[in-house]
């Protein structure tokens, strides 16, 4: 309503000026935004480095676990420290959180747990990309253009989804937030033909001009011809009032959600600002580093834990901040691959292949953790050596898609994989 | 004064020279393009648009005489801009092994601290970091050094096709720790020197760049155990370098993105890496981008067997010592000697490099590859859509001259359809150009540190920072959306304001005297300097505005009122960019913090850039 009023009175202004106002007449513009989000929302988290699966969802009822990993491994459910209480809060335990009677969250995923059983989350355990490579660079490629082994994909697979989503009739034009990345650039995963934003933060998305310069500029933009740059001007003007209208500044997280002060909460937090603020989000996107332990990666406490400790409580504080909307959200992990199953001789571990990843929401069926699990006998392993792949990384995101975001199309979306196959039922 | 400035400048928006009675001699009476408008043209597509002072001398010149010049780059003299870029660049100008010992890898150095016993104390921590900083370092270098060639070099149109050709044959620079050592060797060695020749040679020395070897893994492309190896006198002559196959551990250990790939100290564990990383057989990855995005296109007519064929042919073109001064060579052992038939050439069984480069004369003087090198030229300096009648000519010429590149381009830049009207401003600037176009047209020193690049890194064109081999795409669609348009218009404020480095307010040539002329005459005055005096009336009237132009009816101003046009966030703003330093560019925000407050002069500049006038070319 208010935004109407403007576009009345602001025109009137313009034409009282002598100026041309040609943005009236475009469609996108008296067609109005979305008033609000209705429908369903994907969050993609993407741990970048390749996070050691085995030491976050724990097979503690595997013998073979603690042979591999004699140093590095999370002890079984309700080992104690012999040493000063932990700082972990959960006076000296430092076993590993009993899920199931077989596998275990890593302790620093506490606030995970909590999910569990609540039935929002659903791990799913070796999972991943079919292809052999062990290089982040290759890894990282084929998990987001969703075509392992086929380097010449130009798009990512969640733009493949927004843009084969994009195509149907009925579907009204979506709003400059349809998609956001916190990045500096569009990664991989969101490239392609659909529109996107890449931001790193909220705070990047406004005009830097003082005064009245921000209506000048607009003005710019809001008239002469009616090309290209000035539809994708008057849209970027309405997004940043969008935005300023929903106030981010102001944000005060619900439910006493607690975000860590780190940058990946900073950015789970502006997605729960984006998605409270009803400008239209559908797809968004997120990554955090520092998953590459080759040395001293630590067991219950360290390097391995502390990052850990972050990733869990920034998607607590962000279920947590949702509330009731996480009914309709869906957000899922990922990870390029997972590590050795063995320790190396650093107290760390090297590159490996299958890993596990965690999907949370309210309709998602959790409290079960999903995927064949392989085994970690010699003769189990993937080349000898590492986790094995029961269920490729595609037909999770192919399953979330069409069972959460309502996808057709999968073909399209994971070309050359069948991807209506051997879901897993876990949403 | 000021009376003349503002004569001066309306003459120069208004004056409307028709083609065919300009004494200059700017070409053919069948160029739609007024004389006035060649020269802005040409300014804009075969450079990186006009530095003060440039219009008027290709004016004086004529265009069809500064073309030919451009097309012959090495008569033109560009010693400023060398000397400029030897002393402030050195890193560019490094072979990769200078580069390793000065600059070296972080797992290397960490390596050779624990040989010498050390543990991993707080001081290597504090070692390892000095050392991915420096890295940082002299990859910002490469990066600010191809920025302030294309602002300072004389030699525009040899610039315009080096990044042309960096950006076909894209190498990305967190492909893995190796890769940035190559970029420097690959810019200066391999693509400038051969920008405007033959296409044939500036595709073989890209099959033999370290850089287009380690980033599309032909070095690692081997023969698979089927097929036949080189018999052993074959191999008489050629290079084979100890222990080929047994690579050192830990050549390439921690291939990771950025500086956390922390590589493995320890023996076994270096074994196990050095297995990992250890050939296992083709890799197709090279040949199947050497015909789907360098030669032939994708519809070039080529099958699966062609690219796995063509993989073969170039199996054994690896690196040698790619630790240390890391050279071409071609390995006889790794080499698939088998008989091969790619694009219907046979090629017989025993031989060896003959292959590949067998390969690489058919797929350089193929039809497909005259017709898609065409395109993209046609593309680049005429309009997206790239009329096919002029491909069709571009493409003959190709053909007709072995694929010479100059002869190519001049086909395209002399044509009519380049100076159609249809052409005429239909380009959308690419990042790069934009920023470097700014520049050049508020006449910039060169900024010798990295937050130019980091800049244009903001704008969503980092350099080396495609990571697919296609390269960034060369249409408009592709660089206008929603958030683009926003760091456009906030990187002319911020150029406005004096806060990019090597541009100082107010610091260009009129400035001065138009800094106490009446609004008009500076609104004229910054239309004709930066907008080459081709605003809308309505752009014009936004300038001119002292008042809010949106404001003159009280209820005009809806969401946006004067409190709400603060910036967003005061105090502690958190913009740093994420996945910034992977791509060797400084984290924080390059365009500094806040809103810059500007008014009067700088205040029409900062609209001007941000206006869309000047996002087209």
């Amino acid at each position: 309503m208010n935004r109407r009023v403007f576009m009345k009175a602001g025109a009137m202004s313009l034409v009282t000026m002598g100026l041309n106002p040609t943005f009236l007449r475009r469609a996108v513009f008296a067609q109005g935004l979305p008033g609000g989000t209705k429908g369903k929302i994907l969050i993609c988290l993407f741990q970048r480095g390749a996070a050691d699966a085995l030491n976050i969802v724990v097979p503690h009822g595997e013998a073979e676990y603690y042979r591999l990993r004699p140093n590095i491994g999370i002890p079984r459910p309700g080992t104690l420290s012999a040493g000063p209480a932990g700082v972990m809060g959960n006076a000296n335990s430092v076993g590993a959180i009993d899920l199931d009677g077989f596998f275990g969250l890593h302790p620093s995923l506490a606030p995970m747990k909590e999910l569990y059983d609540r039935g929002l989350l659903a791990p799913v355990h070796a999972v991943g990309s079919p292809s052999n490579t062990r290089s982040h660079f290759d890894a990282q490629d084929y998990m987001e253009t969703g075509t392992p082994d086929n380097k010449g994909t130009s798009d990512g697979w969640l733009n493949r989804y927004l843009a084969v989503r994009g195509t149907c009739a009925e579907c009204q034009k979506p709003s400059a937030f349809n998609a956001v990345a916190f990045a500096s650039q569009t990664p991989r995963i969101l490239e392609g033909p659909a529109p996107t934003i890449a931001m790193a933060s909220l705070d990047d998305f406004t005009v830097r001009a003082t005064g009245s310069d921000v209506q000048r500029l607009e003005a710019l933009y809001r008239t002469g011809s009616a090309d290209l740059i000035h539809g994708a001007g008057a849209e970027t003007f309405d997004a940043v009032k969008m935005l300023k209208s929903a106030n981010p500044q102001q944000y005060q997280p619900a439910n006493g959600a607690n975000y860590p002060n780190s940058p990946f909460a900073r950015s789970l937090k502006q997605i729960a600002q984006l998605i409270k603020s009803n400008v239209g989000l559908e797809v968004a996107f997120a990554d955090v580093g520092g998953w590459d332990t080759h040395v001293q990666q630590g067991a219950a406490t360290g390097q391995l834990a502390n990052r850990l400790g972050d990733f869990a409580q920034s998607i607590s504080a962000l279920v947590a901040d949702l509330g009731e909307k996480m009914g309709d959200v869906v957000i899922v992990t990922m990870s390029e691959f997972g590590r050795m199953a063995r320790q190396n001789g650093t107290g760390g571990t090297d590159h490996g292949h299958a890993g596990a990843l965690f999907v949370i929401g309210g309709e998602v069926k959790g409290h079960k953790v999903y995927g064949k699990w392989p085994g970690l006998a010699r003769e189990q392993l993937y080349e000898g050596r590492d986790l094995a792949l029961t269920t490729d990384f595609r037909t999770v995101f192919a399953e979330i898609l069409s069972k959460h975001l309502g996808a057709h199309g999968s073909e399209k979306i994971f070309p050359g994989f069948d991807a209506k196959q051997g879901w897993l039922g876990v949403v | 004064m000021s009376k003349l400035l503002t004569v001066v400048a309306l003459g120069a928006a208004l004056t409307i020279v028709p083609a065919f009675t300009n004494p200059a001699g700017t070409g053919p009476a069948t160029r739609e393009q007024t004389a006035d408008e060649q020269v802005k043209h040409v300014l804009n597509r075969l450079a990186f648009g006009p530095r003060p002072g440039e219009y008027e001398r290709v004016r004086a010149m004529g265009v069809d005489k500064w073309i030919d010049a451009q097309l012959r780059p090495d008569r033109i003299d560009d010693r400023a801009a060398e000397e400029f870029i030897a002393s402030h660049f050195p890193a560019a100008r490094m072979s990769p092994g200078d580069l390793m010992s000065q600059y070296p890898m972080v797992n290397a150095a960490q390596l050779a601290r624990r040989a010498q016993g050390k543990q991993l104390t707080r001081e290597d921590s504090v070692q390892f970091m000095q050392t991915a900083r420096r890295n940082y370092q002299f990859i910002g270098q490469l990066m600010s050094e191809r920025i302030a060639r294309a602002e300072i070099s004389e030699r525009q149109l040899d610039d315009v096709m080096t990044e042309f050709w960096l950006n076909h044959f894209n190498v990305f620079v967190a492909k893995g720790q190796p890769e940035r050592y190559f970029l420097a060797d690959y810019e200066s060695n391999v693509i400038r020197p051969r920008a405007m020749g033959k296409f044939h040679d500036l595709l073989e020395a890209v099959a033999k760049s370290p850089a287009m070897l380690f980033y599309l893994d032909n070095w690692e492309s081997m023969r698979d155990s089927t097929r036949p190896a080189l018999a052993q006198d074959n191999r008489a002559g050629m290079r084979l370098g100890g222990g080929a196959l047994r690579r050192r551990p830990g050549a390439f250990g921690g291939r990771g993105i950025g500086m956390n790939g922390m590589g493995d100290p320890r023996r076994d564990s270096l074994m196990q890496l050095a297995a990992q990383r250890r050939p296992k057989g083709l890799n197709e990855n090279y040949g199947r981008e050497l015909l789907e995005l360098h030669t032939l296109g994708v519809d070039g007519g080529y099958t699966q067997q062609d690219v796995i064929n063509a993989a073969r042919a170039l199996t054994g073109w690896t690196i040698d010592r790619p630790r240390q001064d890391a050279e071409f060579v071609f390995r006889a052992q790794m080499h698939d000697a088998g008989e091969k038939i790619v694009l219907g050439h046979a090629m017989p069984a025993g031989r060896g490099m003959e292959d590949g480069e067998e390969l690489l004369r058919i797929v350089a003087t193929h039809p497909a590859t005259a017709r898609f090198i065409a395109t993209k030229l046609v593309r680049r300096f005429v309009s997206d859509s790239a009329p096919k009648a002029l491909v069709d000519r571009a493409a003959a010429t190709f053909t007709r001259t072995d694929g010479d590149i100059r002869e190519v381009v001049r086909t395209i830049v002399t044509s009519d359809e380049f100076f159609s009207r249809a052409a005429y401003k239909s380009k959308v600037k690419s990042p790069f150009e934009l920023v470097v176009s700014a520049r050049r047209a508020v006449g910039a020193q060169p900024d010798t540190t990295p937050r130019t690049a980091a800049i244009i890194a903001r704008l969503g064109q980092p350099m080396y920072g495609h990571q697919a081999p296609d390269g960034y795409p060369d249409v408009g669609d592709a660089w206008i959306n929603t958030g683009s348009i926003l760091n456009r218009i906030n990187f002319g404020l911020a150029l406005a304001a004096g806060r990019v480095p090597g541009v100082s307010a107010n610091g260009w040539p009129d400035a001065n005297a138009l800094a106490r002329a009446p609004r008009d005459s500076q609104v004229d005055g910054v239309i004709r300097t930066f907008l080459r005096g081709e605003a809308s009336p309505d752009t014009r009237k936004i300038l001119l505005s002292g008042t809010n132009p949106l404001a003159a009816s009280a209820a005009a101003v809806d969401t946006l009122t004067a409190d709400d046009t603060e910036p967003m966030m005061r105090g502690k703003q958190n913009n740093n960019l994420p996945g910034a330093r992977k791509l060797g560019l400084p984290s924080g925000d390059p365009l500094g913090r806040g809103s810059p407050q500007l008014s009067g002069l700088t205040q029409i500049v900062g609209l001007a850039f941000g206006a869309p006038e000047f996002q087209r070319r």
